[in-house]
């Protein structure tokens, strides 16, 4: 197990700046993943930790150790491609003693490892076939027995559920984080998909276009996005955004004739002197029923209930939002929406950046 | 969601299974139509000449005179041929020949492969120069060679004597021969190896070997674990043919020693163009081909059945 430390790290090819003055800390034993859209330096990233990326600047520090030099095999780490990388020539059983072997360990050691693996994945029927007669979901079952064979100090996953239908892909996730949480192993895990960074991670590490965007916990990481780009990112349907456009009195809504009172904007908002975005989950939005703490006049357009839930859209001039409405009984009129004032966000319009107040950490 | 499937698959079944009588015959008769140059062309340039020389191989008659006529002389030939000891001399010369130049070969083709398989500045040209001597006549190869190895005023002893050492015959012996001609080949053909060992090692994706570099494994254990076995269908391939092409070698040993001295580097193949050609005993130099033939439809044939194998465990 190993604190896992990245100083500045950045990684060029050529004139293109990949991945740009990063610096994180993954504790020992956490569950951190990279999440971000494709090309956003994520995979890059995890190579470099791996040591099959070479750092441009900066450091990459496990337990305190600088790394930068050793070679994967010198870093006691182990990794899960997100293409199967199984060896096709060998089978099962030969494959997950592969680590093993390569480093001489003794038979009888391997033999016991072996066994703790298989029990835990439950290979115990296919030691003897080959990869190519697995189904992807048992292939990356294996590359993970694999892993965590030989009890490598970090473990570091692309995107490893990615070529995985998606209901077992559910699946592998309980058992992937069931699994994290019993090793107590330090993982990073890159994926580009939120759920699965919202359901596995002690910390998420949210990256766009070569930086760090935010790093927070999945709880935080949705109720209090730092930018605008977390709040698109994390969430689904995403957050709503609309430019206030300061009127007397209050706040005009982007290019509709909607109009918000001046008192749900905080005064710190409102002294900022900047231009202000509004962002709000569609959660927070509700059909009116005359008890919201903010109504606002605006068209709703469609209503989807899905049981519980109504899902609806609704115009802000000629842009359309989603809302979804968690009560349910069907309730409200079509003509206005109701806001959380405590779900309402605000941001520079042109940084995409929080207008930062002293409770919320930027 | 299985019921829809079902009764969507089975409409379009009902409906072809009508036609289906009508499309397989004239299916037939396109595949037939398809195949047929190709089929002549076999019929006429590969399994009537086999089936003469076959048959020819049960006769002593000569093609230079053969208003002598033909005389049936069932399995004497054969039996003449495998009791004759200077035969048998051949075949050990060529099993020697091909068991030396192959082995060079399939080495040197593997590792220089292996090398070029890594990403370094020039390495397309140098591919491309390693690829010429392939492009030669083999007999052009031999008198290359041939003056090369020149024991007077060949470079190679030039070199030796330089060196302070003796100079070598190397044509006139048959053992120094063996390994000229050896070398001759090797030269010719190793590009061969070189460039279907790098088509195969290139075939393997590069997160095997990241794969296995996190694994911890040697430089030396990757190749012999992983690159070696995942390339061992192509390089089988790459064997069955060298093995075949180098023990049927003629030419070079035309051009290189004459088969000489004596006929101690003579190849089996030498022998055969030696006794219908030189001789003109067209029946024993057919029977001494269909033995040839067998012992190179034999060997594939293990060697394909290997491949099958091989093919059904990925």
């Amino acid at each position: 197990m190993a604190k896992v430390e990245l100083k500045n790290l950045s990684i060029e090819f050529g004139a293109f700046k990949a991945v740009d003055d990063v610096n994180l800390t993954v504790a020992d034993g956490e569950f951190a993943v990279y999440l971000g859209p494709s090309g956003c330096g994520k995979t890059t990233t995890l190579r470099a930790v791996a040591g099959l990326q070479e750092a441009t600047q900066g450091d990459i520090l496990f337990d305190g150790q600088r790394v930068n030099d050793q070679s994967p095999s010198e870093r006691n780490i182990a990794m899960v491609f997100q293409f199967v990388s199984l060896y096709p020539n060998l089978n099962i059983r030969e494959n997950i003693i592969f680590p093993l072997k390569a480093r001489g360990v003794a038979k009888a050691d391997i033999a016991r490892k072996l066994d703790w693996v298989v029990e835990i994945f439950k290979l115990g029927d296919e030691l003897k076939r080959y990869p190519g007669a697995l189904p992807p979901g048992t292939t990356q079952k294996v590359a993970l027995a694999r892993a965590v064979v030989r009890n490598p100090a970090v473990l570091l996953l692309d995107e490893p559920l990615s070529a995985i239908d998606e209901q077992f892909r559910e699946e592998m996730r309980w058992e992937l984080g069931h699994l994290q949480r019993e090793l107590g192993v330090t993982t990073i895990y890159v994926t580009h998909d939120q759920r699965e960074a919202m359901s596995l991670a002690d910390r998420i590490v949210l990256m766009n276009d070569s930086k760090i965007v935010q790093v927070a916990d999945p709880q935080s990481m949705f109720f209090e996005p730092n930018s605008e780009f977390s709040g698109r990112f994390i969430g689904s349907p995403s957050m709503n955004f609309v430019d206030l456009i300061p009127v007397d009195p209050g706040f005009r809504l982007g290019d509709s004739q909607a109009i918000l009172p001046a008192e749900a904007v905080p005064e710190h908002v409102r002294n900022a002197k900047r231009p202000i975005r509004m962002g709000v989950r569609p959660r927070d939005v509700q059909l009116v029923d005359g008890a919201a703490p903010i109504e606002i006049k605006l068209p709703v357009q469609d209503i989807f209930s899905v049981g519980r839930e109504r899902y609806f859209t609704f115009k802000i001039g000629d842009g359309l939002a989603q809302g979804v409405d968690v009560r349910a009984e069907a309730q409200g009129a079509a003509t206005s929406i109701g806001l959380r004032p405590e779900g309402l966000k605000f941001f520079d319009a042109q940084t995409g950046h929080r207008i930062a107040t002293d409770e919320v950490a930027a | 969601m299985t019921v829809t499937d079902q009764s969507q698959n089975s409409t379009p079944t009902r409906r072809s299974s009508a036609a289906t009588g009508r499309k397989k015959s004239s299916g037939r008769l396109m595949i037939f139509g398809f195949l047929s140059p190709t089929l002549l062309i076999l019929i006429f340039m590969v399994a009537y000449p086999i089936i003469s020389l076959i048959s020819y191989s049960f006769y002593n008659f000569s093609a230079l005179n053969p208003h002598e006529g033909y005389k049936w002389v069932g399995l004497d030939n054969y039996t003449y041929l495998l009791s004759d000891k200077a035969l048998w001399q051949r075949f050990i010369f060529t099993g020697k020949f091909v068991f030396v130049c192959v082995s060079l070969q399939m080495v040197i083709g593997i590792f220089v492969g292996y090398q070029l398989q890594k990403k370094f500045k020039g390495r397309d040209v140098i591919f491309t120069l390693l690829m010429m001597p392939m492009m030669l006549s083999p007999v052009v190869v031999g008198f290359l060679w041939r003056y090369m190895l020149n024991s007077e005023w060949g470079v190679v002893n030039y070199l030796i004597s330089s060196l302070g050492l003796e100079k070598v015959l190397w044509l006139s012996q048959a053992t120094p021969a063996l390994f000229a001609a050896a070398a001759a080949d090797t030269w010719m053909w190793t590009p061969f190896i070189i460039l279907l060992a790098t088509a195969a090692f290139r075939g393997i994706p590069e997160t095997i070997y990241e794969a296995a570099e996190v694994d911890g494994a040697s430089p030396a254990y990757k190749f012999f674990r992983l690159t070696l076995p995942m390339s061992a269908p192509v390089l089988f391939i790459a064997l069955i043919l060298r093995l075949i092409d180098s023990f049927k070698q003629y030419d070079l040993f035309f051009a290189l020693t004459g088969g000489g001295p004596g006929s101690s580097t003579e190849t089996v193949s030498f022998a055969v163009a030696k006794t219908a050609f030189n001789y003109f005993y067209t029946g024993e130099a057919s029977a001494l081909a269909v033995i040839l033939l067998f012992i190179i439809i034999g060997l594939s044939m293990i060697l394909v059945r290997h491949l099958n194998k091989m093919g059904e465990k990925y």
